[in-house]
């Protein structure tokens, strides 16, 4: 069990016209595992997820995304994985409540499950001055973790994560990066995208990707290691400059 | 189904938790109709006008009695010479002067003809040609009083008369107007920024990789607006029928029915525009510049289209609303059904499909 897969890809390949953006990747995450998916912008990172999770069709290559094929599966993919974008996306005209209400019913959940969810989730956040505030008026922070928990909803399997912690200060990023841990432990795979080197640090293993292709795969300590440096800043500049 | 609703759920919320687009729902609409029914028409009424009276007899006394009895004008001012007419004008407000030639009964009697010159301000030229024709009107009446037992032989009678509209209220002219207008406009312009606002927000990508299908979040996104827009229809309706006398010939269900159809063309047209637009002001822009103006101009709302260069006629047949205008006119003003409709309905029809055909195809695209 320990070693199962849950994401597997082989030649993942997708071209807009002559362009490639991203060129015959394989790697593959076992379940549990926090994996990050780094590279500079532009890289090909979102057109990669984006074909991970389902909305946008491969060129060529294979890739399987907790059991099913990215390809002709992209419908059951949907019902195992959750994403959260970097934007936090949820409705700022809703409240806390009507948002998670919203997402739940829109994963299917029931009635009695969304009521469960809302009250474990005011426990856990401690939410309960907020669950009737309009999103909108919500700090940052408090957005990134509700649209995280909403993510959770529907207790994926894998949940793909988009530059989580972009615009926010450090402490909430640390105290994002606890809720992270927390749920991988309950065996959920986490893949995450960043541009801060230091969150790399906290990742089982990561994937460096550079102009459409992976360059570098490993634990953070082995690429350190292979790159003859001590931080992921330094592997990550190397690669960068070529 | 479930999901479906709580989406819908979703979009009302939206809807009404925003005064802007509460506004332009409902405000808008009977702001337009009251706007265009009652200060924005073609009729005049208690125009001012100043009389210039050189001869002061019997006749012009009664000439200009019955002028002044007439709702159309108000006598505001009586001038005594040439000069003043100027002033008159210059002061803005009298919009008309009627100059009685010297010694109007003797000239009638003796030479079989006066003269009574009809200034008219035409820095409204629309205005002044009305006031010209009422005067006009007024004046052969009075002369048709005067020939009562006078026969002329060989005079062409013309007797006029108007169908459909006999008092020529401008307010018949407008409702379909301002319906094609309002409808079109809380259709397609708000859906296609409901829809944009999610793909700027970023809810939509999440959307999109929810279980819930593309096709899904499009309909639950049209679905309300297809409701409000049928709510507008019938506020529009009602206060035409209630307020402004407004007939309804044919029948209601047919109303009911091509309204709905129209409603369907222009959401189709809203999704059209939501996919080629990014933000949610572009698509404002483009359902502004690329549906309204063409509406206004080219339905035959305003400016008829008969008239108008060949190209514009040929433009003007891809405007839904030209045809949806003309089924209004028809049902409401002269009572035919189906029968006479089917073509106009047919064209109506063909337009939604082709539109939700290419939005539903270009929506598809995007997605890849």
């Amino acid at each position: 069990m320990e070693d199962q897969s849950v994401i597997e890809v082989e030649g993942l390949t997708k071209s807009f016209g002559d362009f490639t953006a991203v060129n015959a990747i394989s790697f593959g995450v076992k379940k549990g595992e926090i994996f990050g998916f780094l590279g500079a912008n532009g890289a090909g990172k979102t057109t990669a997820i984006k074909m991970l999770i389902g909305i946008s069709v491969p060129s060529a290559g294979k890739a399987t995304v907790a059991g099913f094929d990215v390809s002709t599966q992209a419908e059951s993919i949907k019902k195992n994985i959750g994403y959260m974008s970097q934007r936090f996306a949820l409705y700022d005209d809703l409240t806390v409540k009507e948002n998670i209400t919203f997402f739940g019913g829109i994963y299917g959940l029931s009635r009695t499950r969304i009521k469960e969810k809302t009250a474990q989730l005011v426990e856990e956040l401690n939410l309960h001055d907020v669950v009737n505030e309009l999103v909108g008026a919500l700090p940052l922070g408090w957005k990134q973790k509700i649209s995280f928990s909403v993510a959770l909803l529907h207790d994926p399997k894998i949940v793909f994560l988009d530059e989580p912690t972009g615009g926010v200060d450090p402490i909430t990023r640390r105290q994002f990066w606890e809720m992270i841990y927390k749920t991988a432990n309950n065996g959920t795979t986490l893949f995450v995208t960043t541009h801060y080197m230091d969150e790399a640090e906290y990742c089982d293993r990561v994937s460096i990707m550079v102009n459409g292709r992976i360059e570098a795969l490993g634990t953070p300590k082995s690429l350190k290691a292979q790159f003859d440096t001590d931080s992921m800043n330094d592997v990550f500049l190397k690669l960068a400059r070529g | 189904m479930k999901r479906f609703l709580g989406f819908i759920k979703k979009e009302f919320y939206h809807i009404f938790r925003d005064k802007r687009s509460l506004f332009i729902l409902f405000g808008m609409p009977i702001a337009q109709i009251l706007l265009f029914g009652f200060a924005i028409t073609n009729e005049i009424n208690n125009v001012d006008i100043a009389i210039l009276d050189h001869a002061k007899d019997a006749r012009t006394i009664e000439i200009i009695n019955k002028i002044s009895a007439s709702k159309y004008f108000s006598i505001q001012a009586y001038i005594e010479s040439e000069a003043d007419i100027e002033k008159a004008f210059q002061q803005g407000k009298i919009k008309a002067v009627l100059n009685f030639e010297k010694d109007f009964s003797q000239q009638l009697i003796k030479a079989q003809s006066a003269t009574i010159q009809v200034l008219t301000d035409a820095t409204d030229p629309n205005m002044a040609n009305t006031i010209s024709n009422y005067v006009n009107s007024i004046l052969n009446n009075y002369q048709q009083e005067l020939n009562k037992d006078v026969k002329i032989a060989g005079q062409v009678m013309l007797q006029q008369r108007m169908v459909y509209n006999p008092e020529l209220k401008g307010v018949f002219m407008f409702v379909p107007g301002v319906m094609t207008i309002v409808l079109m406009l809380v259709s397609a312009m708000m859906t296609s920024i409901s829809i944009t606002r999610e793909k700027e927000l970023g809810t939509m990508e999440i959307l999109l990789v929810s279980p819930l299908k593309p096709l899904q979040v499009i309909i639950g996104k049209v679905v309300p607006y297809i409701f409000l827009s049928i709510i507008n229809a019938v506020v529009i309706i009602v206060l035409s029928i209630f307020i402004f006398k407004m007939p309804v010939q044919g029948s209601l269900f047919l109303l009911g029915l091509e309204s709905v159809l129209f409603i369907i063309t222009s959401l189709a047209l809203g999704i059209l525009i939501s996919t080629i637009s990014a933000t949610q002001q572009t698509a404002m822009m483009v359902s502004l510049m690329g549906l309204m103006l063409p509406t206004i101009l080219l339905s035959g709302f305003i400016f008829p289209i008969a008239s108008m260069p060949l190209p514009l006629q040929v433009i003007s047949h891809i405007i839904p609303a030209k045809w949806f205008i003309i089924l209004l006119k028809g049902i409401m003003l002269k009572g035919v059904g189906i029968t006479f409709l089917w073509k106009e309905t047919l064209i109506l029809f063909g337009m939604a499909l082709f539109f939700i055909g290419v939005s539903v195809r270009k929506y598809k695209i995007r997605l890849e």
